[in-house]
């Protein structure tokens, strides 16, 4: 089995008094599409400009298939970094860009001719070759900087947010490029974004950060459908935290006085926050009674039509609102503001958060 | 900036107050122009079109030999300061060390001083050294040529720096990491990426270093010796002797060799010129202008 | 293979390297400043401190506080005067003439505007002794003003030899360094402010006194300093276009160390009229650099 691309044990990374990653430990698998997730300021950019070499740890390792590289200057580390603002060389052509980084490594002109023109192929810029960066639109300079990076056959690709300057119907094309490129390419992929969709729709594997530490690693399913703290909770997607006391093995009472089923694997007793998503919630007329299913009964305060969903804010007695997303097909009931419902939820879906 | 704001007949005044500041700018050098072509030795008067100035001038010995020096002081000062100039941006700009908040500060002094000043501080060093050095060595130096390049290279060094400093300022520090991470040594991330980059700042602390060595005055005057005298300095002493055609004729040489240099300078730099790039930065325009964008005024620049 | 640790002092090294990397960059025009501009300015210092000979040498003995107490005579505060008043007078007549013109420049549209502000500097770059030289020319007694006078019936005027004469050749130099950063002052400006004033009932003079000239303070203070310190300090001008009878602080150093022969004296006065400009200079970073 192939060393895992990247391994960071115990790396913190400080500037003076500010500690901007903490204790880091990560692995990252060969061939992986790995995302960094997390608002502005968690550290994830820090973490992937110590990967490239542009920092050095303050403490812990850093090894790259198996080699120590923690204090490697970055021109000596066989990674390539895809820059947010792209960074080409505004003074060379396309070509001259991209053959940057093997002309420095002495290839043969011969060969850097080749496997230029075969990336830029792949990119689909084999047109503009002799263009100067200011002449290109974003999206190609985004690509031209790809090119750059993937012609030198690096051991890993990072790339830093490259798609924060395009537009949306852009930025979703190049997600699925991307995507689809790191398969065929097979290169270990690192990527940096605050856009959970992004790292959602194209990661093989996601960690969130927050505050310079590494929260929870897992694939999107386990990212979403079980955060491990409130934080991965909230920061991905919409959630319902509700607080409620321990009453047993798999019980716990809500602020409301309703006991409702819990999964196992908590303290004894205590304090709890339950997780859960809107669309795990199903909101009903009070005469229902949904079997297997833990229920509440509530009114409507709000409810907001996006056409191909409808949000409601429902109050339920416990304090904070609960926010309940339910389709809009014909076999699901709408209810106006003001009107008695219950909300119920199976017991599976709850999710326990810590922090 | 909408023309709404203002009325038209405040746009017409502003407008005619606009073109009476450029008649006044330009009428003294078109009227100096047009005066060198006077075949008359009384300046005012028009008499005929005539080369007859610029033929004296040619033949006169001590124009050319001022001529001559002027040109080699220029010369050798701007290169040198260049190269001292650019060294000093790249280190304040791009490092940090201790002992960099002096430099820095000693480096913007030279800009503020009045020349005047500037003039009696190297009088007196250059006195003082030579007496020392005459007294240890028993060397008998006297100002001359080289204490003239000594002295414009002391206050170009911080035009150059200014100038490419403010082209440094612009500079995306985000491409030398680029070249690093493609594999590019210190020295080769200067060689292709850096230099190149800020080649217009340093082609135009060159050329303002340039205009500045060509042009000064009272810094000359005071450190130059006899027979070592340059064109402005020896202008200077015939006008205050009185004004003769031969003046008007030199002078519109001097005229239009900056106004080539100027030429050069726009050309150099792509998209406006200096003025229009460095005016979108008020920041980098006010060092400019305490730089020297106003090469030939006195007192502050040297 | 060994696991080597990371930690805090290898950091460091790696940024001390690059320190030293950037002092030693530094030191050969470091040690060219040091040299040549810190050196004298400190011989200059303990020169006006110096005694003169009756054969008007320097003495390096006998220090003591003479040239500063001459500082304070009446003929050298006259002088003094003279110079900051004129200095004064010139600030004034440039931003008075500027203002009108740079705003003019701001409100154009893009091209016009980059066209203007090169017509500007074309002027501004070339030689300075030569423009100045000009002005000789048109203000002699029988140079164009003259003539334009005479012309009209009236007496063949000299406005050369004055201090009016020497007045228009420092506006005249000095002229686009008030131009450019009031431009860049007003070009800066959030005309929706302007907008929104007018949108308050607020007729053009009214918005230009309320919102125009405030906001574009920083710049008409910037261009005063840059104008105020070098007419303070100003010989060749004085020298070309003024008299005898119109002694400024610049020819008067001069003087000290060519025909005077009073080198102490010449240091005092060049020490102090540095300090006026430094503390002027620091006027303008505390009050107009900061907004700009």
């Amino acid at each position: 089995m192939a060393s895992p691309a990247v391994e960071m044990v115990g790396v913190s990374k400080r500037f003076g008094d500010v500690v901007a990653v903490d204790s880091l430990d990560l692995t990252v698998e060969d061939g992986e599409f790995f995302s960094l997730l997390g608002p502005s300021g968690c550290g994830k950019t820090t973490t992937l400009r110590m990967i490239a070499g542009f920092e050095y740890p303050t403490e812990g390792n850093l090894r790259i298939h198996g080699v120590e590289m923690g204090l490697k200057p970055a021109n000596e580390r066989p990674v390539n970094t895809v820059f947010q603002s792209y960074a080409l060389f505004p003074h060379m052509t396309v070509f001259d860009n991209v053959a940057f980084g093997l002309r420095m490594k002495k290839v043969a002109a011969s060969e850097i001719e080749t496997r230029v023109k075969r990336v830029l192929d792949q990119v689909q810029l084999s047109q503009r070759a002799d263009a100067r960066p200011n002449q290109l639109s974003g999206g190609m300079q985004q690509r031209v900087a790809l090119a750059r990076a993937l012609v030198n056959e690096p051991e890993v690709l990072l790339l830093d947010e490259p798609l924060g300057a395009l537009d949306l119907k852009l930025r979703q094309n190049m997600q699925y490029e991307l995507k689809d490129l790191q398969a065929r390419v097979g290169i270990t992929f690192i990527y940096v974004t605050h856009d959970q969709e992004e790292a959602l729709t194209m990661s093989d594997r996601i960690g969130v950060m927050n505050d310079g530490r590494l929260l929870q690693v897992g694939n999107a399913h386990d990212i979403y459908e079980k955060p491990e703290s409130r934080f991965v909770a909230d920061f991905i997607g919409d959630i319902n935290l509700i607080e409620a006391e321990i009453t047993g093995a798999r019980s716990a009472r809500l602020s409301n006085g309703v006991e409702v089923g819990i999964p196992e694997g908590h303290p004894a007793s205590g304090s709890v926050t339950l997780a859960l998503r809107p669309e795990q919630l199903v909101l009903g007329g009070v005469e229902v009674r949904k079997e297997g299913k833990d229920q509440l009964r509530a009114r409507v305060t709000r409810r907001t039509y996006f056409g191909d969903v409808y949000y409601y804010d429902v109050d339920a007695g416990l304090g904070e609102l609960l926010e309940v997303k339910e389709e809009n097909r014909p076999d699901v009931d709408t209810f106006d503001v003001g009107a008695d419902v219950t909300v119920s939820w199976r017991t599976e879906s709850v999710n326990l958060v810590t922090g | 900036m909408s023309e709404s704001t203002n009325t038209r007949g405040v746009s017409r005044i502003l407008g005619l107050n606009a073109w009476m500041v450029y008649v006044f700018l330009y009428a003294p050098i078109a009227l100096l122009i047009v005066f060198s072509f006077n075949d008359n030795n009384n300046v005012a008067i028009w008499t005929e079109a005539s080369f007859r100035w610029y033929g004296e001038m040619f033949q006169n010995a001590q124009v050319m030999g001022a001529l001559r020096n002027s040109l080699l002081v220029a010369f050798v000062s701007t290169i040198v300061s260049t190269i001292l100039g650019t060294m000093l941006a790249i280190a304040l700009e791009r490092y940090r060390f201790r002992g960099r908040g002096a430099l820095d500060g000693l480096a913007y002094l030279p800009i503020i001083i009045p020349d005047v000043t500037m003039a009696v501080m190297l009088l007196i060093f250059f006195f003082q050294a030579f007496g020392i050095l005459g007294s240890l060595l028993g060397l008998s130096l006297t100002t001359g040529i080289p204490t003239i390049i000594l002295a414009h290279i002391a206050f170009n060094i911080s035009f150059v720096a200014v100038v490419v400093r403010a082209r440094l300022a612009q500079f995306d520090n985000a491409l030398q990491e680029v070249a690093a991470d493609l594999y590019a040594t210190r020295w080769a991330t200067f060689r292709r990426v850096t230099f190149p980059l800020i080649l217009p700042g340093v082609a135009g602390g060159a050329l303002l270093a340039l205009t500045l060595s060509l042009d000064d005055v009272v810094v000359t005057q005071f450190v130059s010796g006899v027979g070592s005298t340059t064109l402005p300095v020896y202008v200077f002493g015939l006008v205050r002797r009185g004004v003769t055609p031969l003046i008007n004729a030199v002078s519109v040489v001097m005229l239009a060799a900056s106004m080539v240099l100027v030429g050069i300078s726009l050309g150099f730099q792509r998209g406006g010129g200096v003025g229009a790039q460095i005016l979108a930065d008020p920041e980098a325009l006010r060092e400019e202008i305490t730089a020297g964008g106003a090469p030939h005024a006195e007192g502050a620049t040297t | 293979m060994s696991d080597v640790r990371v930690t805090p002092e290898l950091e460091a090294a790696a940024e001390r390297a690059e320190a030293r990397r950037g002092f030693v960059l530094s030191l050969p025009p470091y040690i060219y400043l040091v040299l040549f501009f810190a050196l004298p300015l400190v011989l200059v210092f303990v020169y006006s401190f110096a005694s003169r000979s009756s054969t008007g040498q320097t003495v390096l003995q006998d220090w003591n506080l003479e040239s500063y107490r001459r500082l304070f005579s009446p003929l050298v505060l006259e002088i003094f005067v003279r110079s900051f008043l004129l200095a004064l007078v010139t600030t004034l007549v440039c931003l008075l003439v500027s203002y009108p013109f740079a705003y003019y420049i701001a409100t154009r549209g893009p091209r016009v505007r980059s066209v203007l502000l090169v017509l500007v500097m074309i002027p501004f770059w070339s030689n300075f002794l030569v423009r100045t030289y000009a002005w000789r020319v048109i203000l002699g007694s029988d140079g164009l003003v003259s003539q334009v006078s005479q012309a009209l019936g009236g007496e063949p005027i000299r406005v050369l030899f004055t201090n009016s004469a020497v007045l228009i050749g420092l506006v005249y130099g000095f002229l686009p360094f008030m131009v450019l950063p009031l431009y860049a002052a007003i070009e800066r400006l959030d005309w929706s402010l302007v907008e929104a004033a007018r949108d308050l009932y607020a007729n053009g003079w009214t918005a230009f006194r309320k919102v125009t000239l405030p906001l574009s303070m920083p710049g008409v203070v910037a261009g005063s300093i840059l104008v105020f310190i070098p007419s303070l300090g100003a010989y060749v001008t004085p020298a070309i276009l003024g008299g005898a009878r119109t002694v400024l602080m610049g020819d008067y150093i001069v003087s000290q160390f060519l025909a005077a022969r009073n080198w102490p004296f010449g240091s005092a006065l060049s020490f102090a009229i540095m300090f006026v400009m430094l503390l002027a200079t620091v006027v303008y970073f505390r009050a107009g650099a900061k907004s700009l």
